[in-house]
């Protein structure tokens, strides 16, 4: 047996190269990653760049997918929007997760009254509708970027608090971690080396597949007025602004909405994918 | 093999399972020829990973395809080759000719469903039996293994590992199959019930008249109720016989190598077990001979480069091996 | 041998040792008033079937469950009344073997971190290569190939798994091992492996067992002297050879003649226990295996037997031990 060994996440890798839907949502992803960090580049023109001359114009070879109208380019202003979008995404969901995580860990870890106390708590939010919640906490912390990326943040929470506590609590009852009692290992050390590295799997799925969420939820509240304020583009800004125009320019709203969508789909696609790959019960 | 005689009850001629899987293709049996006579009970014993089970499965044509698929063979079940069958021919068989037991009592009963309700299934899957008729019968069943018939309705979960067992037996048994299949029966079980498992399936073999396939890892269960014993070691067969022949005088280096590693109850405690180095060769990257000539002590160069093949060495024990222990002619002598 | 003094050779002092546990129905009896002791540098088999109590009574033993009462001395110290640091000493002179070498190991951890962690929470060694030396010292000592070192579980097979399980057991250079079923998850072959790498190391370095099992033969094997549980209760002592040539408890008699024997021509009557083992919940009063004894009398159901010690070193829990011999048995 060769002396090259191969940690649990190395079969993953195999397992996902062979999900062609899967890749492609990876490719789409670095894409966007790669168009929002060198969006000045990228970008043929400025985002609040204005040209009096073009005002609402279908897609031509000067601007290929149009303007909007004050005469921006809508390809330009896609491209800086998937920053915004990203960055909405990613930070959400870090948010989420870490928050969530650390709520769920400790509840599943300690049990009892904690447990009682934190999932209650989740309830209680679970029980709000989340847009009506975005909406009350976007609107309570006031316009900004920053603001949003919280709301959307705060929304997801429990989900993860949930998925994490359940993974906690089948983890914990493994003779690995009596184990590690016996050793006298102390209660943060086993969650911190035994229980969160074993837990990771649905962890990833889920957050995958949240920030797909969230930059559904970011475009939605932008839509409602919330959240990012003019000039800066946001795909769900684009296509509430293009509501009027939609008999005559309905190239407005397509290319922002095409832009939202292809986004949440590769999500999605990866997160399926990595969640097949992940499961331990696929026959190696 | 075996009896020449009568025509066998199950003749498995030259099986071969494989199985491809990320990491290869893995050798799950290997020109197995096996035969069963109507009415006797073969233990069929080998280590994990040997391919009793598969090849098990592969009788009932309950192999997963993909990944696994029958490269070769026939299997001959009353002269009939299960292969070449059609689907609804080989669920005809299931359950009413052919009945399986299986090793997880808690897993292999639908814990929706009442006791009795499993065996009626069974029942009037495969006969004309109705209503209060097949109701009947499976109270009979009941009686059988030993459960009264008024926890027939009552649900898998209410009964203990050793109850639940039975209840699989009298599922088994309720279409009276010629051939009964059990896969390591007692092996999740405690010692006591295990024994009166065991028991029971000897007594009811005997009066249903089933010929009995033991799927095992224990040379004792064997011991107790089979007539004869096939050693299984990588896929392949390596020696077969009756009981008495082969616990007297086992010839295989590895079935000897079986009987020393197991410590025995009427041994003198203490001391140390003899050891067949090693492990069992990696199903993925079999060894170009004999499959056990890595371990075996008494391994020639031969052994290394061709496989023997079962040869006859004593009347009906057959072994797979150039030098089988205690054989002139072959050099290994006890 | 006079075993119920405080005996200075007795490294383990079992006392009325009880655990409880509170379930939904009432009260679950799994260890229920057990005495043991156990000498230096001697291995005590610990059998019953499942639900005795005898993995309980091991955790206990260790300190990973809490007892409800009774004493349990180590080295004339109670074990169960140490302080965190008290118990942090206890690690280093007793550790345990869990019997799933699969889910005993974190399957993040590679063969090297394993091992290395009950160095690592210690703070045994101040520095890596301290640790690391160490690792590959304990990886020779029970067998295994230094290239395994990267390797992780989920890529060995259940006998090098629980290799790695007594490596880490002996990392901290303990004197007592409790082993709960150590070999029970393995195949025929490697069992014998890895019991006789125990009875190496029992012999090269002095360790005292509490060997876990329900297998009968490996006990056998293994074992000085035996005690016998049923449903939290000892049934039966005496050493290894008195308890197999002349068991007078009518469970262990059962028990035996239960054991499929390899052995064509040395058959022994099977003694067919009726019914199942029943729930160790509130357990009624009068002598526990009452019911499914074929000897039981009226005082067997009323009267709790008392644990006697019947010829030197041989203690049974019954009415009518001594009485009750198995005519059948060898």
């Amino acid at each position: 047996m060769a002396a090259k060994s191969n940690s649990l996440w190395k079969y993953t890798l195999i397992r996902l190269r062979r999900n062609y839907l899967a890749i492609f949502g990876f490719v789409v992803l670095l894409i966007l990653i790669f168009v929002a960090i060198f969006a000045e580049q990228v970008a043929p023109f400025g985002y609040a760049e204005q040209d009096y001359m073009m005002i609402r114009k279908p897609p031509s070879e000067a601007h290929l997918l149009g303007t909007d109208e004050f005469g921006r380019d809508i390809l330009s202003r896609l491209i800086f929007g998937s920053r915004v979008s990203l960055q909405v995404g990613l930070v959400a969901v870090s948010i989420s997760l870490f928050a969530g995580g650390a709520i769920g860990a400790i509840a599943g870890y300690y049990g009892g009254r904690i447990d009682n106390i934190l999932m209650r708590i989740m309830d209680v939010q679970l029980a709000i509708p989340t847009i009506l919640l975005a909406i009350v906490i976007s609107a309570a912390l006031g316009p900004g970027l920053f603001n949003l990326m919280v709301a959307v943040g705060i929304t997801s929470i429990p989900r993860f608090a949930r998925l994490m506590r359940a993974s906690v609590l089948s983890i914990k009852g493994m003779e690995f971690i009596e184990a590690a009692r016996a050793m006298g290992a102390s209660h943060t050390r086993i969650i911190l080396m035994y229980i969160l590295p074993n837990c990771m799997a649905p962890l990833i799925v889920q957050s995958t597949l949240s920030v797909a969420n969230a930059i559904l939820f970011a475009a939605t509240l932008s839509f409602l007025g919330l959240g990012i304020q003019p000039p800066f583009p946001e795909w769900g800004g684009m296509l509430s602004a293009a509501r009027p125009y939609l008999r005559n320019s309905a190239y407005m709203s397509i290319f922002p909405g095409l832009a939202i969508m292809i986004t949440i789909l590769a999500l999605n696609f990866l997160g399926d994918g990595l969640r097949d790959a992940l499961d331990p019960k696929q026959k190696r | 093999m075996a009896d020449k005689s009568a025509t066998p009850l199950l003749d498995i001629r030259n099986l071969s399972v494989q199985f491809n899987t990320d990491s290869g293709v893995v050798h799950a049996v290997n020109n197995l020829n096996l035969s069963l006579q109507k009415g006797k009970a073969l233990g069929f014993v080998g280590e994990t990973g040997a391919g009793k089970t598969t090849t098990a499965l592969a009788v009932l044509h309950l192999i997963q395809s993909p990944p696994g698929k029958i490269t070769s063979g026939e299997i001959l079940f009353d002269g009939q080759d299960i292969l070449k069958m059609t689907e609804s021919e080989r669920q005809d068989i299931r359950g009413d000719k052919i009945a399986m037991i299986f090793q997880d009592p808690m897993t292999s009963l639908n814990p929706i469903m009442t006791v009795e309700e499993q065996i009626v299934e069974m029942i009037s899957l495969h006969s004309d039996m109705k209503g209060e008729t097949a109701l009947k019968r499976a109270h009979d069943m009941l009686n059988l293994v030993g459960i009264r018939p008024e926890r027939g309705k009552e649900f898998p979960h209410q009964f203990s590992g050793g109850m639940r067992q039975r209840v699989g037996i009298a599922i088994a048994l309720a279409c009276r199959p010629s051939l009964l299949i059990a896969d390591e029966p007692t092996t999740a079980l405690d010692v006591t019930i295990q024994a009166q498992v065991i028991d029971l399936i000897k007594s009811l073999q005997e009066k249903v008249n089933t010929s009995l396939l033991l799927i095992t890892h224990d040379l004792g269960i064997v011991a107790e109720i089979c007539d004869d014993v096939a050693i299984m070691y990588a896929g392949h067969l390596v020696e077969y016989s009756d009981i008495r022949q082969l616990y007297g005088h086992p010839m295989h280096p590895y079935t000897q190598g079986l009987f020393n590693a197991v410590p025995n109850l009427n041994s003198e405690p203490g001391g140390r077990l003899a050891v067949i180095q090693g492990l069992m060769p990696d199903p993925t990257d079999l060894p170009k001979g004999c499959s056990f000539s890595p371990r075996c002590p008494y391994a020639k160069e031969i052994c290394h480069e061709k496989p023997c093949g079962m040869v006859e060495y004593a009347p009906n024990h057959f072994v797979d091996c150039y030098f089988p222990l205690g054989v002139k002619g072959g050099q290994n002598h006890e | 041998m006079n075993d119920r003094t405080q005996a200075t050779d007795a490294l383990l002092d079992i006392r009325g040792l009880k655990k409880y546990f509170k379930v939904s129905r009432g009260l679950l009896h799994a260890v229920d008033n057990v005495s043991l002791t156990i000498p230096r540098g001697r291995t005590l088999g610990l059998v019953g079937e499942s639900g005795c109590g005898k993995s309980t009574l091991g955790r206990v033993v260790i300190g990973l469950i809490e007892a409800t009462a009774g004493e349990v001395f180590f080295n004339g110290k109670d074990v169960l009344k140490f302080t965190s640091q008290e118990r942090s000493e206890f690690r280093k002179h007793a550790q345990i073997v869990f019997q799933d070498p699969f889910s005993s190991l974190n399957p993040r951890m590679s063969v090297y971190q394993l091992i290395a962690e009950p160095l690592l929470i210690n703070k045994v060694y101040s520095s890596n290569q301290q640790v690391s030396e160490k690792v590959k010292e304990l990886m020779d000592t029970v067998g295994l190939a230094e290239r395994l070192i990267t390797s992780f579980p989920h890529e060995l097979d259940g006998g090098r798994r629980q290799r790695i399980g007594v490596a880490r057991a002996l990392a901290l250079n303990p004197e007592f091992i409790v082993l709960d079923e150590p070999v029970s998850a393995l195949d025929v072959c490697i069992q014998a492996q890895v019991l006789n790498l125990l009875a190496d190391l029992k012999e090269q370095r002095g360790y005292t067992y509490l060997f876990i099992s329900h297998n009968l033969s490996v006990v056998r094997y293994v074992s000085d002297e035996v005690a016998v549980m049923y449903l939290g209760q000892v049934v039966e002592r005496a050493s290894n050879r008195i308890l197999f040539e002349d068991p007078l408890h009518p469970y262990t008699q059962a028990l035996l003649s239960a054991v499929p024997v390899v052995d064509l021509d040395n058959r022994r009557e099977r003694i067919i226990l009726e019914g199942d083992v029943p729930s160790p919940i509130n357990p009624a009063p009068g002598c526990r295996f009452a019911p499914r004894c074929r000897y039981r009398q009226e005082i067997c159901l009323n009267q709790d037997p008392v644990h006697r010690e019947i010829t030197p070193g041989h203690f049974v829990s019954c009415h009518f031990a001594g009485a009750l011999r198995d005519s059948r048995a060898r």
